[in-house]
C-alpha cells in the first residue's frame, strides 16, 4: 500500500456516524473512500453542497456538480446546495466537525502553513483559512517529509494559514496530537522506530506513555 | 420595462477602469457567453472581484490573458498561472482574501452593512492593517463590505422580470453579487415569461436585477 493511502485509511478511522466533513485537495480527498460502510458522514463541498458523492460515471458528468477543485462529481440523496455565504457561514460557524487538509507545514503550537511560498508559490488561501479557523476538529493529513525535507516544526516559518488551530497530525509514520505541553506522539508505524520519526521532524515530539501501533 | 436585452447591449455598460463583480468558481456558474463578449470588446483597466481567476481559457481567466484586469480581489489564483506572472511582473495588483471573508465582504456591499466582524485571519498576514476587536474574550477582524459599478451574474432559469433559479453547484458568489453592484447582469441559460416560475423557487428576486440577456441563444 503507498504512504497516501495508508495516511487517508488512517484520517477516515477519525470520523464519527453523523460528522459533518470537509475534505481538502489532493491526499484528503482519498478519505472517503474508506469510510465505513454503514457510517452516515456528509461531505461539505465549500463550493456551496452538502452531500457530496462519489465522481459521476463516464458520460453522466454534470459541468453545474462540482467539487472545490472543478472535478465532475454528484450529489448524493438529502444532499443540498447553496450559496458561498452559507457555505461559510457552515465552516467559519462552526458546523463542520471535522476538515482534512494538507501543510506545506505545520508546528506543535498547531500553526498551519498551506497557502503560500513567497517568491514562489502563490496559489491563494481559498477557503482554507476559514476552514481551519471554523471546524471543530482540524487534521493535518500529510506526508511526514518532502523530498528528505522537515514539514513538522518547532515554529513555522512560511505565512500561516490560521494560527493555533491543528488539532491532530496524521503522517506514514504516526499519529501526533498538539498538546499545551507539545506534540504528542500517540500511535507508531510500526515499519518505523521512534528514533526514525524523531530525525524525521524538526519539532520536539513528547512520546505518549501508552503509545501504541498506528493501524488502519 | 424591458429588462432583456442583447449581450452587446449588456455589456456596452461596462467602460474601462470600473469595478466589476463576476460570479462562478473555477467557471461554474460563471456567465461565460458575458465573459466571451467582454473580452472581444477588450475593456481595460478593469478592477475584477471574483471568487478565482478561473483558467486560461474558462471563466474570468480569459479577461486575465488578455490583459484587461489592472487589479483583482480573490481567494485563489493558482490555477490559472497566467495571473501569478502578472502578478509578479507588477501588470497586475492582486488582493488575495479568504473565501468566506470575500463572500461576506460582498453580502455586506449588498445588504447595507458597514462591515463585520470574522476571526478567520486573525494571526496571519491577513490582519496587517485591519482593525482588531476583541468581543467577549475572542478577537476578530473588521472587515468592510465590497461593491462593484457592474456585476456579471449566472442563472439556470431567468424569468423576465429577472427573478432567478439556480441549479447545480452555480449559486456561488452568483446570489451576492446579485446584490452589490449598481447595476447587475444576468446571463440565464433559458429566459421564460413571469409567472413561469413558482415564487417558492425563487433564489435571487428580480429587483435586484437590471438586465438579462439569453445565453441559451444559439
Amino acid at each position: 500500500m503507498d504512504k497516501k493511502e495508508f495516511i487517508a485509511r488512517r484520517v477516515a478511522k477519525e470520523l464519527k456516524d453523523g460528522d459533518v466533513v470537509n475534505l481538502g485537495i489532493g491526499l484528503p480527498t482519498m478519505v472517503a473512500n474508506y469510510v465505513p460502510k454503514n457510517m452516515n458522514v456528509s461531505f461539505q463541498s465549500e463550493n456551496g453542497f452538502i452531500g457530496l458523492g462519489p465522481a459521476p460515471l463516464e458520460g453522466e458528468e454534470d459541468p453545474h456538480i462540482v467539487n472545490a477543485g472543478a472535478q465532475c462529481v454528484t450529489i448524493l440523496p438529502g444532499g443540498v446546495f447553496f450559496d458561498s455565504v452559507t457555505s461559510f457561514g457552515i465552516i467559519r460557524g462552526g458546523h463542520v466537525d471535522i476538515t482534512v487538509l494538507g501543510a506545506l507545514q505545520v508546528d506543535e503550537k498547531g500553526n498551519l502553513a498551506n497557502w503560500m511560498i513567497p517568491g514562489k508559490m502563490v496559489p491563494g488561501m481559498g477557503g482554507a483559512m476559514d476552514l481551519v479557523v471554523g471546524a471543530k476538529k482540524v487534521i493535518v493529513a500529510m506526508e511526514h517529509t518532502v523530498k528528505g525535507n522537515h514539514k513538522i516544526f518547532k515554529k513555522c516559518n512560511l505565512p500561516l494559514t490560521a494560527a493555533g488551530e491543528v488539532n491532530l497530525i496524521i503522517t506514514e509514520m504516526g499519529v501526533m496530537e498538539v498538546t499545551s505541553k507539545g506534540l504528542l506522539l500517540k500511535e507508531i508505524n510500526p515499519e518505523y522506530t521512534i528514533d526514525e520519526i524523531k530525525a524525521a521532524t524538526e519539532a520536539e515530539l513528547i512520546i505518549a506513555e501508552n503509545l501504541i501501533s498506528m493501524e488502519i | 420595462m424591458n429588462k432583456v436585452v442583447s449581450i452587446d447591449e449588456a455589456i456596452s455598460h461596462i467602460k474601462d477602469g470600473m469595478t466589476i463583480m463576476v460570479g462562478g468558481f473555477l467557471g461554474c456558474g460563471s456567465p461565460h457567453k458575458l465573459i466571451d463578449a467582454l473580452v472581444e470588446k477588450g475593456v481595460k483597466n478593469l478592477t475584477l472581484i471574483c471568487n478565482d481567476s478561473g483558467f486560461t481559457d474558462i471563466g474570468v481567466g480569459k479577461l486575465v490573458v488578455n490583459k484587461q484586469i489592472k487589479k483583482l480581489i480573490a481567494s485563489h489564483i493558482g490555477t490559472n498561472k497566467e495571473t501569478g506572472n502578472q502578478m509578479n511582473s507588477g501588470e497586475m495588483e492582486v488582493v488575495l482574501v479568504p473565501q468566506g471573508t470575500l463572500a461576506e465582504q460582498v453580502r455586506a456591499g449588498g445588504v447595507g452593512l458597514g462591515g463585520f466582524l470574522t476571526p478567520t485571519g486573525v494571526g496571519t498576514v491577513i490582519e496587517e492593517g485591519k482593525e482588531k476587536i476583541v468581543i467577549d474574550g475572542k478577537t476578530y477582524l473588521l472587515e468592510k463590505p465590497l461593491r462593484a459599478d457592474i456585476a456579471l451574474v449566472a442563472g439556470e432559469t431567468v424569468d423576465k422580470y429577472g427573478n432567478i433559479v439556480y441549479y447545480g453547484a452555480t449559486r456561488n458568489f452568483n446570489t451576492l453579487m446579485a446584490t452589490a453592484a449598481d447595476t447587475v447582469i444576468v446571463e440565464a441559460e433559458r429566459v421564460v415569461e413571469v409567472g413561469d416560475i413558482d415564487p417558492n423557487h425563487v433564489v435571487t428576486p428580480g429587483i435586484f436585477i437590471n438586465y438579462i440577456v439569453n445565453g441559451g441563444e444559439k
